[in-house]
């Protein structure tokens, strides 16, 4: 697993017309056509799960999930709560291993390893699958520190302030803060602190950012930063991202997860078809609003 | 019963059951005072009459003499007896910052819930053994333990009480800094977890400072516990008052000076009897400006958390 290719960029991405993807609006109205939409298809896949069940204790939290999450687009996952699409997302990078009564079973491949493996280290695979949460959980650090943290841990810490400065800059925080990088993290408001996350996720140049409802705390301006971020970030990562908005699933994402009670995955599709044209009787009640 | 007046149930009675809340509140009071009230009596006494010892003694000859010689050589320099207190309380916090954080850390990042159920209480019991016989083992069994080592160790020596008074304040060290990195939200171990740390980067780089100003605050009141420690010096370290003290040989600190004076046969209302109000008060003028340094910095580098 050489880390040489993941800076390289997409051959199939376009960037000029992502860039438009994102001012345009997204999915809802049937104007846009699928070549500007939707990120192409025939990108590889990243995170695959196969027949995957965790359990909390007794409790079955996800039933047999099988998905392929491609590289470099925006996959959402949305469901009424509790329906396990937060458990999926922490069984990417392990974080579900601090949980001690989980059980996992199945597979669940990162880059072609089961993460599962005996011989994983979650703490190495927790540094190429980097994740923001869902409320913004700055250390009560300077902002420098916050974005460096990853960085000194794992010792990269050659052309730091270089490397500080181009992930503030692709979180869009720089402009804010360059002056004031000494200050503490906890002193930003809350859609920047959120972005200060964002960034000190990204500063260590993981593959995949996971983000667990990462706009949920924050107010509508904030949100949207954050959402135009996302869009912006899947250009150079392969972002999953949790919601329970599905109308930011819509807005932002170009595969979408429907995860419904019980810890089914229903259907998995382009965001698109999702929303337009669900396979499923239930993924239309539940988008539509009958339920959830 | 009461339709048949026209009186409701609620009406009439709220004389009786307000008297008895302003009783209830004034008794209270009486209690919350009563501590305030000794504690400034306490003060009090010990402010006149080290007056009074101030105006025999001078003060330059009490803060800055060297020689601490009350009964013989009528010598009250207190520079030997602060040297041995700091130097003890300096060796004590060698033993006890470290330890007491370590199981600290160890309690609130890696013990299982059952694990701690068991070593916390455990802990806490090391605190509640009567100082006297933490003395009594650092005599008899610490120095010669020691001495087996290879210390060239007198019979009483500053080393094993300090090594002693070090793990008896452990137990507050560990439960406050615990209590303080207990305190530290979850999200900000998910946070380093997520970054790809280890649980001993989580613990050092991301638990530890957040907590800092709690772990702080509990090495301050830990070290004002060990200079007001009194039996174990008394017991173990000597009564011999050094300039310039060493681990190994016999010293004499604040406290055991006074506890000294008090068990010679000295007179009542003589220079040396109010030596000990004098000493008395120096110490409780460090502690107390401990206790506010404490504070200071319990407020000052506090964050906040939403």
């Amino acid at each position: 697993m050489s880390n040489e290719n993941m800076t390289t960029p997409d051959p199939n991405t376009e960037s000029g017309s992502r860039v438009e993807s994102q001012t345009s609006p997204r999915p809802g109205s049937e104007v846009v056509d699928s070549d500007e939409l939707n990120r192409p298809k025939t990108s590889e896949t990243v995170v695959s799960s196969r027949d995957l069940d965790v359990f909390y204790g007794d409790t079955q939290a996800l039933q047999g999930i099988d998905i392929e999450i491609p590289k470099k687009q925006v996959t959402a996952m949305i469901g009424p709560s509790g329906c396990g699409k937060s458990t999926f997302l922490r069984c990417i990078n392990r974080m579900n291993d601090l949980i001690d009564s989980c059980r996992i079973e199945g597979e669940l491949k990162f880059e072609a390893k089961n993460v599962y493996d005996s011989d994983v280290d979650p703490v190495a695979l927790r540094r190429r699958i980097g994740m923001v949460f869902q409320s913004p959980n700055p250390f009560p650090k300077t902002i420098y520190e916050n974005v460096a943290y990853g960085l000194k841990i794992q010792g990269k810490t050659e052309n730091m302030d270089q490397k500080v400065e181009d992930a503030l800059k692709s979180a869009a925080l720089w402009d804010e803060v360059k002056d004031r990088l000494d200050e503490s993290g906890l002193d930003l408001s809350g859609g920047q602190q959120q972005r200060l996350c964002i960034a000190r996720a990204i500063a260590v140049d993981p593959e995949v950012i996971l983000m667990d409802e990462p706009a949920s705390a924050l107010d509508p301006v904030a949100t949207s930063q954050v959402e135009d971020l996302i869009s912006d970030l899947a250009e150079e990562y392969t972002v999953v991202i949790v919601t329970h908005n599905m109308q930011q699933a819509a807005r932002i994402s170009d595969k979408t997860a429907v995860f419904l009670t019980g810890g089914e995955l229903v259907e998995f599709d382009d965001t698109q078809k999702v929303f337009e044209n669900p396979e499923s009787q239930r993924v239309e009640d539940y988008i539509t609003g009958k339920f959830g | 019963m009461s339709q048949e007046n026209n009186t409701p149930d609620f009406v009439g009675r709220s004389g009786i059951r307000s008297a008895r809340e302003q009783s209830i509140k004034w008794l209270l009071f009486g209690c919350a005072a009563l501590s305030v009230a000794v504690t400034t009596a306490i003060v009090a006494t010990l402010l006149f009459d080290a007056i009074d010892f101030f105006l025999e003694v001078s003060p330059m000859a009490f803060f800055f003499g060297t020689t601490w010689s009350p009964t013989i050589d009528q010598a009250f320099g207190v520079v030997p007896l602060v040297a041995g207190t700091l130097f003890v309380t300096v060796l004590s916090a060698c033993i006890a910052i470290p330890v007491g954080v370590a199981s600290a850390t160890y309690l609130s990042e890696y013990a299982s819930r059952k694990t701690r159920s068991i070593i916390k209480p455990a802990l806490e019991i090391l605190a509640g053994i009567p100082t006297v016989v933490y003395g009594y083992f650092a005599l008899v069994y610490l120095t010669p333990a020691l001495e087996w080592l290879g210390l060239p160790l007198s019979t009483f020596n500053a080393l094993s009480a300090s090594i002693m008074i070090g793990i008896m304040i452990i137990p507050m060290v560990s439960s406050l800094s615990e209590d303080a990195m207990s305190a530290v939200p979850d999200s900000l171990r998910q946070a380093g977890y997520g970054m790809g740390a280890t649980k001993l980067e989580v613990s050092t780089g991301v638990v530890i400072p957040a907590a800092a100003s709690g772990i702080f605050s509990s090495f301050i009141l830990a070290l004002s516990r060990a200079i007001g420690e009194t039996m174990i010096v008394v017991v173990a370290a000597g009564m011999r008052p050094r300039l310039v003290p060493s681990p190994f040989e016999s010293l004499e600190v604040m406290t055991a000076a006074m506890v000294q004076l008090v068990t010679t046969d000295i007179a009542g209302g003589s220079t040396a009897y109010r030596a000990m109000f004098a000493i008395g008060i120096t110490l409780f003028a460090i502690t107390f400006a401990m206790n506010l340094a404490s504070t200071f910095v319990a407020s000052r580098y506090r964050e906040e958390y939403q």
